[in-house]
């Protein structure tokens, strides 16, 4: 199997060039097939070399297949390298991206440009494998580049709409803000270690001391790409508009995947980190503020797809709090079971969505659950999961966090919990307000309600199941089983944890999870008291005000960038354009222009077609040239 | 004998091309022409290239001038329909071409280093003489020439046949 | 015979005989309207030129002189052939060969 880990990223890179080169000559039954099964495929070998890693330790995969850039004594090999962070990774992202693939089958099947969808689909899950294979942070930056070119290409997919690909476009500035960061400490890097391969830089900086100024450039630099990947504040604004894309994309790439790279990337950096305390501390605190303020944002918004926006937000928070306070492997988990039961959130306000005919508003939603038993039951499995009821996964992991941040500091730890608590009161309301209560859509909506086909529940059902039990992955410790993840992780962060803090105490543990049950229960009454009770239905926008209208304009912070940032830019370019293109270089350059054309003008009056005074003007010359002649 | 023959040839030559520009009719100005051309054949022998000499004849007088007296002849041209320039214009051409006869005249005096060196080969422009460089080292050109002619003789066909409707 | 002429006289006063004809052509050129004058006064210069030609070849003995006229004859005679082909043509056309009538070539 290992001889095969590279047709992992080649399959889906096939599907996508016969999807993609084919585009509508391929037959619409076959073209979903063939990206679905082309990732299928990579899952396959995936779980084979899954096998491999499992039987050794110490076994890791790495394959260089051709030197790839050489300049100079600087010299990268193209390689992949398959650890077992590595296929942590590859086996969510082939695995859910099978999934949706499959529900994307039914779900985009009145779309005219099928194939170039699936093509877009698969070239995206070709650039996440390369990020995730690749040995060495050059061939990390193609896949994140990558990943973030088909981002933009599918949000702005229905490119007919332009508030669509003004999203496209708002989403791909911002990444590359990010990617300047993490392109500036791959320099970095360069220059400290004289090489971009993992191995070189990790061996070389276990041997540096800690809080070394260098790395901990290197670490905020490599941070602010995971800020715009990975939607943290200040550039998390983009990932609330990139709903614009179709559902299956945002449950794919918005939710479970793309954004997760940030993440990755920072524990396949875990050595950096570990060495720099003072980044750790940003990425903690920069985790924290963006799972508590996405996390209020969440509170009063109408869009069901906004919503679970905020909420990937809001967990994407809650990760870096993991990885600043230094529990990698936690990060990790949350990133699994968040691609479990936000893939499946997203695929149900896709069925939603779908049922309703394109609505999205939560407001003229309701009662959906008698017409969508499957998506109601499914819905509500990823809303517990999320919220944190055991057995659910997102319990686990987030307790993990949590514990994670109790031992690393309270104020982190208290803040979080809000978090924590906001996260369970929006996915609620979000969940009461859809499938409880009286149907509140048009009369012909309410006529078309119905349950999604099989190709889309199907998905449903597995995401569901895997929501359930994936957090058996990584039991805590006072369950006296073992921690699945954390073992099977430990030669990737095995180093990291050794500086870690110690362990929570059992007490804590059980105070914890009793009183997270506690909380939960308190907040499904008062949330379902509120909806569905009272029948609660949230304002229509203008009669929303005080700090509930802060929260349902995202506090401002689009209008904040837009005064402060787009509009000195545009001033500045407009001044650019309209003083020293316009006024300045252009009219140099015209000045050339109509000196020639007025010039030519005069000299054309000696052209009058006279030949006689041509033959006069050429003697007179040539007299003169001999008159030249002589004197000289 | 031969120095008067050049002055009185050159005498003629000069006249005879002067008739040529300034003479009222198109006809007479062709059968000046010929007449200068006869004095330049005469200084031809003179120069010891008697070949040239009867080439130039033949050329000249007896083809290029059948062709342009034919023309005249052709297109009816006489003194009354001969259009004339200005007197400004007139004034301005003599007097650029006496400027420019001074000029060459001042810059071809200036360039004094012309003399004989030794004494001419007076067989230099027999025909056996110039038929052998002419087979020999110009080979190539003479029958290049041969080309010329023959696209001459199409494209003067072409140009002065009737458009085909 | 016996001397060459260029013992009597002076390859100065070639030189100067074919100044002479050429500057005629030139003010011939300028002087006249009818085209076929125009022409005319060309072969005038040509002439001019060939005279010189043969001067200096028998002033150096060298044969390369003449045989250089007989090519400019040959071209001669072809560009005449051409050009009153042409000439024809435009009286065909315009029903004059006065040149100021040919104005349009300007722009």
């Amino acid at each position: 199997m290992t001889n095969l880990i590279w047709l992992i990223p080649i399959l889906p890179l096939l599907g996508f060039l016969i999807n993609g080169i084919g585009n509508k000559n391929v037959p619409r039954s076959v073209s979903g097939w063939i990206a679905s099964l082309s990732v299928l495929g990579s899952f396959i070998i995936s779980i084979g070399a899954f096998g491999t890693l499992m039987a050794d330790p110490n076994v890791v995969i790495q394959a260089d297949y051709f030197e790839w850039l050489s300049a100079g004594s600087f010299t990268l090999d193209f390689g992949f390298l398959v650890d077992r962070l590595s296929i942590v990774m590859l086996l969510f992202i082939t695995g859910v991206g099978f999934l949706i693939h499959v529900y994307s089958i039914g779900y985009m099947h009145e779309e005219e440009d099928y194939a170039r969808y699936f093509a877009y689909l698969n070239l995206f899950v070709f650039f996440m494998l390369l990020l995730v294979l690749g040995s060495s942070y050059v061939l990390m930056f193609v896949g994140w580049e990558g990943v973030g070119l088909c981002s933009y290409l599918l949000i702005g997919f229905w490119f007919k709409n332009n508030a669509y690909n003004d999203a496209a476009k708002k989403a791909f500035i911002m990444n590359r803000i990010g990617d300047l960061g993490f392109l500036l400490g791959m320099f970095l890097i360069f220059q400290t270690f004289g090489s971009l391969e993992y191995d070189t830089v990790f061996a070389g900086a276990r041997q540096m001391t800690f809080d070394q100024p260098v790395l901990t450039a290197i670490t905020l630099l490599l941070f602010v790409g995971a800020i715009g990947k990975s939607a943290q504040i200040p550039l998390y604004t983009w990932l609330p508009d990139a709903m614009a894309g179709p559902t299956p994309v945002s449950a794919l790439i918005h939710a479970a995947t793309m954004v997760t790279a940030g993440i990755y990337m920072v524990v396949r950096s875990n050595v950096l980190y570990v060495m720099a305390p003072f980044s750790s501390e940003v990425v903690a605190y920069v985790g924290l503020l963006t799972a508590l303020m996405a996390g209020l944002i969440g509170l009063k918004q109408n869009d069901i797809k906004k919503v679970l926006a905020y909420s990937t937000v809001s967990q994407l928070g809650f990760m870096f709090v993991a990885l600043g306070v230094g529990a990698y492997t936690t990060a990790l988990f949350h990133v699994v079971t968040h691609a479990f039961f936000k893939a499946l959130l997203f695929l149900c306000a896709g069925s939603v969505i779908h049922a309703m005919g394109g609505e999205q508003d939560v407001r003229k939603m309701g009662g959906l659950k008698k017409a969508l038993p499957v998506t109601h039951l499914t819905f509500l499995i990823g809303t517990l999961a999320i919220a944190g009821a055991p057995p659910f996964a997102g319990f686990f992991s987030k307790d993990e966090i949590l514990a994670g941040a109790w031992t690393h500091s309270y104020l982190i730890f208290g803040i979080l919990a809000i978090s924590a608590i906001l996260t369970a009161v929006y996915m609620f309301r979000l969940y009461y307000l859809t499938f409880h209560g009286e149907f509140r859509g048009s009369k012909h909506q309410q006529e078309h309600l119905h349950e999604s086909p099989i190709s889309m529940t199907i998905p449903l059902m597995v995401l569901a199941g895997l929501s359930t039990v994936g957090g058996f992955l990584g039991m805590p410790e006072i369950f006296h089983m073992p921690h699945f993840l954390n073992n099977f992780l430990e030669p990737v962060t095995g180093w990291a944890d050794l500086y870690a803090h110690g362990h929570a105490s059992h007490t804590f543990e059980y105070t914890l999870i009793g009183s997270s049950l506690v909380l939960l229960i308190v907040i499904i009454y008062f949330v379902y008291n509120k909806y569905v009770k009272d029948a609660h239905v949230p304002k229509a926008d203008h009669l929303v005000t005080g700090f509930q209208n802060v929260l349902a304009n995202k506090f401002y912070v689009d209008e904040f960038y837009n005064t402060f940032i787009t509009k000195p830019l545009n001033v500045l370019s407009s001044f650019s354009y309209n003083w020293i293109e316009k006024g300045f270089i252009d009219r140099i350059v015209n000045s050339f222009g109509y000196l020639t054309n007025g010039a030519s003008g005069v000299l054309r009056l000696v052209q009058s077609g006279h030949i006689g005074l041509y033959i006069i003007a050429m003697v007179i010359a040539v007299i003169l040239m001999f008159v030249f002649k002589m004197i000289i | 004998m031969s120095k008067i023959a050049f002055f009185v040839l050159a005498f003629l030559s000069i006249f005879s091309a002067m008739m040529v520009v300034f003479s009222r009719k198109p006809v007479h100005s062709v059968l000046s022409l010929i007449f200068c051309f006869f004095t330049i054949a005469g200084h031809y022998i003179l120069l010891n290239a008697q070949f040239l000499a009867a080439v130039h004849v033949i050329v000249y007088a007896g083809a290029i001038m059948v062709l342009f007296l034919f023309v005249i002849m052709l297109l009816n041209l006489n003194a009354e329909s001969e259009p004339h320039k200005t007197s400004a214009g007139k004034i301005a051409a003599v007097v650029s071409g006496g400027l420019l006869l001074l000029v060459l005249v001042s810059v071809l005096k200036s360039t004094d280093g012309l003399h004989l060196s030794s004494a001419p080969d007076s067989q230099v422009g027999m025909v056996k003489n110039l038929g052998m460089v002419l087979y020999d080292k110009y080979m190539l050109p003479f029958e290049v020439s041969a080309l010329l002619f023959l696209t001459a003789m199409i494209g003067a066909t072409m140009i002065g046949k009737k458009e085909l409707d | 015979m016996g001397s060459s002429i260029l013992e009597l006289v002076h390859i100065n006063n070639y030189v100067m005989l074919a100044a002479i004809l050429f500057a005629i052509g030139v003010m011939g050129v300028m002087f006249r309207r009818n085209t076929i004058i125009i022409f005319m006064c060309i072969e005038l210069m040509l002439n001019a030129v060939n005279l010189l030609l043969v001067a200096f070849s028998t002033m150096h003995s060298d044969p390369g002189g003449q045989v250089m006229v007989f090519f400019i004859m040959a071209v001669a005679a072809a560009e005449v052939a051409v050009g009153l082909a042409i000439l024809v043509m435009i009286y065909r056309n315009v029903k004059s060969v006065d040149i100021d009538i040919l104005n349009k070539l300007k722009w």
